[in-house]
Parts: structure tokens; C-alpha cells; sequence
């Protein structure tokens, strides 16, 4: 009994909840697009009260992505309600143009901003559409995020990415924190810090909680830990190891592995910890389930016929089907938003390479030149797969497009990340 | 008196594991207010000496028994304890029958390659292994937890085979030591 509270007290003065994390994630574009679309992003009118904070996030939004070329040398502001040359935007190589205006709130409201803009096709000469956000200081970034977002959307056809959040896990000298950034790496917050490991976050479909697996009482409990709040519970933790926590798409369920009854086997338990049943049965290992999209399906690892592959079974449980043939190890699948296609770790010639699968042909694509990547996660909008890897013996996040084109690389200064969760679209 | 004993047998566990020390806790004034409870972050780090030892644990520690040696390590892709650990094994089992109250955490290891869950499971495999071993001469199901660190608690952070080699192996905990 003793015991018990000690070790909780210890755990207790191991974590503190949301703080703001020291180093940040910095994004480095190393790969883009083959067809940029040339936009011009003019200075907003009136940006100077706020330091341009909107432009500037906006263009490396844009620029981030891949599938745009920023026009230079567009310094002069120009206002939402200005005429547009468009003559002049397309001698300057204008596909699209994005001009706004941000202005003191009309209400008078001490620190609060209105930002308008309005985005122009330039070859059409027509307006595309526009926005007006409301936001205080601290929001003028989400303001430009959910602008990006806009201007995205609009251009490319798909929802944009800007607004949504990753969770990561930073290992330093004894330390591992989980931490949350905004989607370009800024912002970032540590919602648990702990000495021993924390692996394997994922998002709640809402995007509101994660579950995760911690061993800070030396064994892989799996938690789910509401953001808000920093409150946390424990949602599995029975004899044996608890790991791979996955949501089921009406975020009240999850998978998890379990060997409780001995092996590594997959389970279903309330999001709350309550109604464990089990999923599946084999006498070898089942690991790192994952609901496709539509929740018909538990994607998953399995050693079941002699090497790791990946199988997949009716997710009310039934018959195991697999899903990977070609090499000795497949494993860590994770679906596309659409479930058509699925990303997955594969070893080829030594190397642990992401590849992506076309479920409908089976085909599938190595998508990196690396040796050690893990852990793929896909962006909301099925664009771009998250991943961890290794540069020159650090632990760094890598991003690629699912065309394998765009490519980024997220690290930490003196720390290792790996871990990476895609949140989902915010609501 | 026995909570700050298992500090000691904690913080000595940490150091015979060759666990990195901690790095200081960040400080609370940048702590975004959204924690219900506000923790002091200072970790408990003076002990008083404990008078007890009911479960002789002194033995374990001690270099000159065979106790104090409580690594099995694997081949490859192997989950078989190999013979050269038998006469450890069987000290062990040993000990846990002679003090049927005593409880043993079996945390099981991998090396580094590939993914962490799988290596999570791969480790769950060894721990298994051995606690299925130790019942066999004599443990009872309820004295023994077989658990996995995965690769995450490497004794070796090299890359290479003779470091991976140290990484494959199976930890064994006593009572006071989890």
C-alpha cells in the first residue's frame, strides 16, 4: 500500500502538464512539388500595427507546402478592397494574387485585430473569394494559418493542413517530454514530461485527447490524456505490458495490445478504461493496430506466419486477411484519411524505408532514401505522411507528400524527436 | 520507513541500470496554468538507512552471489534462454521459492531496429520466455510479471552488433526495485 502512493507522488513530481516547451521544431523544406502554382502574397494594408505577423505566415505556409512559388519582391501593401491590375500581376508571374488589410477591431476593442483579404486569379482576373477574421494578438498566427488554409483550398482543391497540430516526443539527457506544435512547428507546448520513455501518441478523433503509452511506473501503460485540461487516466494497465494504442473513428473505443492472457494479442477497452474484450487470437504476435478511415477494418502487425506483415481483420472481429507479401518485414501500417492507400514501414536491402500502398492494385512506392524510418502518420487531408528517421545519428521528423516530391525535415536542436502524430482537422 | 527504503533500493536500482541521472526539471514559472495540481518538482533525493531486510535483499546485491547478476541476454531474433544462463535461472527460481512473498518484475528488452511497438512486443517474447522458464523450477504464476521495455532502455547506445547483442536481454526486479 506504501508502495503504491510512493509511486505515485513519484510519478506526480515527474510531470508537469503544458508547459512551454524550450526548443522548437524547425522546419526545413528539402523537397517540393513539380508543378509550383506562382502566387503573390502582397503585404496587407495596415500590417505594420502587428509587425506583419499575418504575411509572413502566411507565405512560409505556402511555401512549406510545396505547391506553391512564392513571387518576390511584393513589398508594397496592398488593401483587400484595392482594383487589381491584373495585367501587371501576370507580367509579374502571377497565377494568383492574395492582397487584405488588417485594421484596429471596429468595436474598438483594446488588442483585437480585424484582418480582411480577398484572393484573385489572376489569369481568370476574377476575385476567387475572401475572408474577415476577428482575433486578439496571440491569434493573429491562427488567423493566418486559417487564411493559408483558405487560399489552399481554394487553389489546390483539398482542405489545407495549416491549422492542425502534431504531437512529437523530444528524448534529451534523461528526458522525454510530449509535446504539441502547430502544424509549421511553432507554439510548441509540453503536455507530459517524464525521465523514463513515452511512446506511441495518437490523436482522438476530435482531436481534444491522446492516448498514449508511458513507462514511468517501468512498465507500458497506455493513458489518455485530455489536452485541455492536462487531466489524464489510465486506460489500460493490466498485468503484463499495455502498448499501441489506436481510436476507433467515433473516438470511444480503443485497440490496444495487451498480454495479459500472455503474447502480445489485440484488444478493444472504452476509451475510460472500462469493457476490455479481446479482437483477435494468435499464438504470435499481433501488434500496432489501426482503424481505417470508415472503421471497418483493424489494420495491424503480425508474426503469425513466421515474419512481421500486415494483415487486417473486420474490425467486430472475424477472419485475418493479409495484406504484405513482398520482404521479410512490414510492419507499423497506418491508412490514408481516404483508406485507399496505406503507409507502412518496409526492410529493403537493410534499410527501414516508409512505402505507400495502393490497397486497391497492392501496389506499393518507397517513398524516402533513409535507413531508419518509423512511425508514419498521415496529415488530415491524406497530402503529406509524417515520420520519424535518423540524420546523422539524430533522431529527426521528416514529412513527404504521398507522390514522394514534397519533402521537409523537422528536428530539434541537441534532442531527438521521434513519435510523430498527425492531429486531425480542427473543428 | 519502508517508503524511503524503496528510495534507496530505487535510486540504487537506477544506478546499477546505468540509467542516465535525470536533468533538472524545468522551472515552474513557465508552466501554462491549465494543470489542476501544481507540483513541486524538487525529486526526493536524501534517504535514511532502512533497518529492515525481510526479504534479503542484501543477497541480491551482493557481487559475490550469483543473485546480484540479473541479466539473461538473447540472440537475433531469439527467444530461447540459452544454456549458459541455466545456473542463473535456476538461482533465481530459487530464491523465489524460498521466499514465496517476494514478487518478481521480468522486463524483457530489444535491440534498436525497426519499429517500437513490434520491438515493444519482441520484448514481451523474452520476458515471457524467462518467467515461463522460472515457473517451470518452481515460481508461482502470482510472484512473477513479465513485462517490456522495448527498445526504449538500451545498455548500449552504439549502433552496431556488439552493442545490439548487450540490448537483447531480459531484466529481472525484485520487490522494493519496481
Amino acid at each position: 500500500m506504501m508502495k503504491r502512493v510512493f509511486r505515485h507522488s513519484l510519478a506526480a513530481a515527474l510531470l508537469c502538464a503544458s508547459a512551454i516547451a524550450h526548443a522548437q521544431l524547425s522546419i526545413e523544406i528539402t523537397g517540393a512539388g513539380a508543378n509550383r502554382q506562382p502566387i503573390a502574397v502582397a503585404d496587407f494594408a495596415g500590417e505594420h500595427i502587428v509587425a506583419k505577423a499575418l504575411t509572413s505566415v502566411l507565405r512560409a505556409d505556402l511555401e512549406r507546402s510545396g505547391l506553391f512559388r512564392l513571387i518576390e519582391g511584393v513589398a508594397e501593401p496592398m488593401a483587400d478592397s484595392a482594383a487589381v491590375s491584373y495585367p501587371e500581376w501576370k507580367n509579374r508571374g502571377a497565377d494568383a494574387l492574395v492582397a487584405g488589410s488588417v485594421a484596429p477591431d471596429p468595436g474598438k476593442v483594446d488588442g483585437r485585430y480585424e484582418t480582411r483579404f480577398r484572393l484573385h486569379d489572376v489569369q481568370r482576373q476574377a476575385v476567387l473569394g475572401g475572408q474577415t477574421y476577428a482575433s486578439n494578438a496571440a491569434q493573429l498566427r491562427a488567423a493566418a494559418h486559417r487564411a493559408a488554409d483558405y487560399v489552399y483550398e481554394k487553389l489546390i482543391g483539398e482542405p489545407g493542413i495549416f491549422s492542425t497540430r502534431i504531437a512529437y516526443v523530444v528524448k534529451s539527457t534523461g528526458r522525454y517530454e510530449l509535446q504539441i506544435a502547430d502544424a509549421d512547428g511553432m507554439n510548441a507546448q509540453t503536455a507530459l514530461a517524464s525521465r523514463e520513455p513515452i511512446i506511441s501518441p495518437t490523436w482522438s478523433p476530435d482531436g481534444t485527447r491522446l492516448a498514449y503509452v508511458s513507462f514511468e511506473a517501468k512498465k507500458p501503460i497506455v493513458y489518455v490524456h485530455s489536452l485541455a485540461t492536462g487531466r489524464r487516466h489510465v486506460a489500460a494497465n493490466f498485468k503484463g505490458s499495455n502498448s499501441a494504442p489506436a481510436w476507433s473513428p467515433d473516438g470511444k473505443r480503443l485497440a490496444v495490445v495487451l498480454s495479459k492472457d500472455g503474447g502480445s494479442q489485440l484488444f478493444l477497452v472504452n476509451a475510460d478504461g472500462s469493457g476490455v474484450t479481446r479482437l483477435a487470437s494468435s499464438t504470435g504476435i499481433d501488434t500496432e493496430p489501426q482503424f481505417s478511415g470508415d472503421g471497418q477494418f483493424i489494420y495491424f502487425t503480425s508474426d503469425r506466419g513466421g515474419k512481421p506483415q500486415i494483415y487486417r481483420i473486420p474490425a467486430e472481429g472475424g477472419e485475418a486477411q493479409r495484406i504484405t507479401f513482398e520482404g521479410s518485414y512490414n510492419v507499423t501500417p497506418r491508412l490514408s484519411p481516404n483508406a485507399k492507400s496505406m503507409a507502412y514501414i518496409t526492410l529493403n536491402n537493410g534499410r527501414y524505408q516508409l512505402a505507400l500502398m495502393d490497397l486497391a492494385t497492392r501496389q506499393s512506392q518507397i517513398l524516402t532514401d533513409s535507413a531508419k524510418d518509423e512511425s508514419p502518420s498521415f496529415s488530415p487531408n491524406g497530402r503529406m505522411i509524417i515520420y520519424a528517421t535518423e540524420v546523422g545519428g539524430r533522431g529527426v521528423l521528416a514529412a513527404v507528400s504521398s507522390d514522394g516530391r514534397v519533402k521537409q525535415k523537422l528536428s530539434v536542436q541537441a534532442a531527438d524527436v521521434r513519435e510523430p502524430a498527425w492531429g486531425p482537422f480542427l473543428k | 520507513m519502508r517508503n524511503l527504503f524503496l528510495v534507496a533500493v530505487a535510486s540504487l536500482t537506477l544506478a546499477a541500470c546505468g540509467s542516465q541521472p535525470p536533468a533538472p526539471e524545468q522551472g515552474g514559472a513557465k508552466v501554462e496554468d491549465r494543470s489542476p495540481v501544481k507540483v513541486d518538482a524538487q525529486p526526493v533525493t536524501t534517504v535514511s538507512p532502512s533497518k529492515t531486510d525481510e526479504y534479503g535483499l542484501a543477497m541480491l546485491k551482493d557481487p559475490k552471489s550469483i543473485l546480484s547478476k540479473r541479466s539473461v541476454f538473447f540472440d537475433f531474433d531469439q527467444y530461447v534462454i540459452k544454456d549458459e544462463f541455466k545456473a542463473l535461472v535456476e538461482a533465481h527460481a530459487k530464491f523465489l521459492v524460498a521466499n514465496g512473498k517476494i514478487k518478481m518484475l521480468v522486463q524483457g528488452n530489444a535491440d534498436e531496429r525497426g519499429s517500437r511497438e513490434y520491438n515493444l512486443a519482441l520484448g514481451q517474447k523474452r520476458a515471457e520466455a524467462l518467467k515461463k522458464t522460472l515457473i517451470l523450477l518452481g515460481g508461482k504464476e502470482g510472484q512473477i510479471e513479465a513485462v517490456s521495455l522495448g527498445e526504449e532502455k538500451p545498455r548500449c547506445t552504439e549502433h552496431g552488433e556488439a552493442c545490439w547483442a548487450q540490448n537483447r536481454r531480459d531484466d529481472m526486479l525484485y520487490s522494493g526495485e519496481f
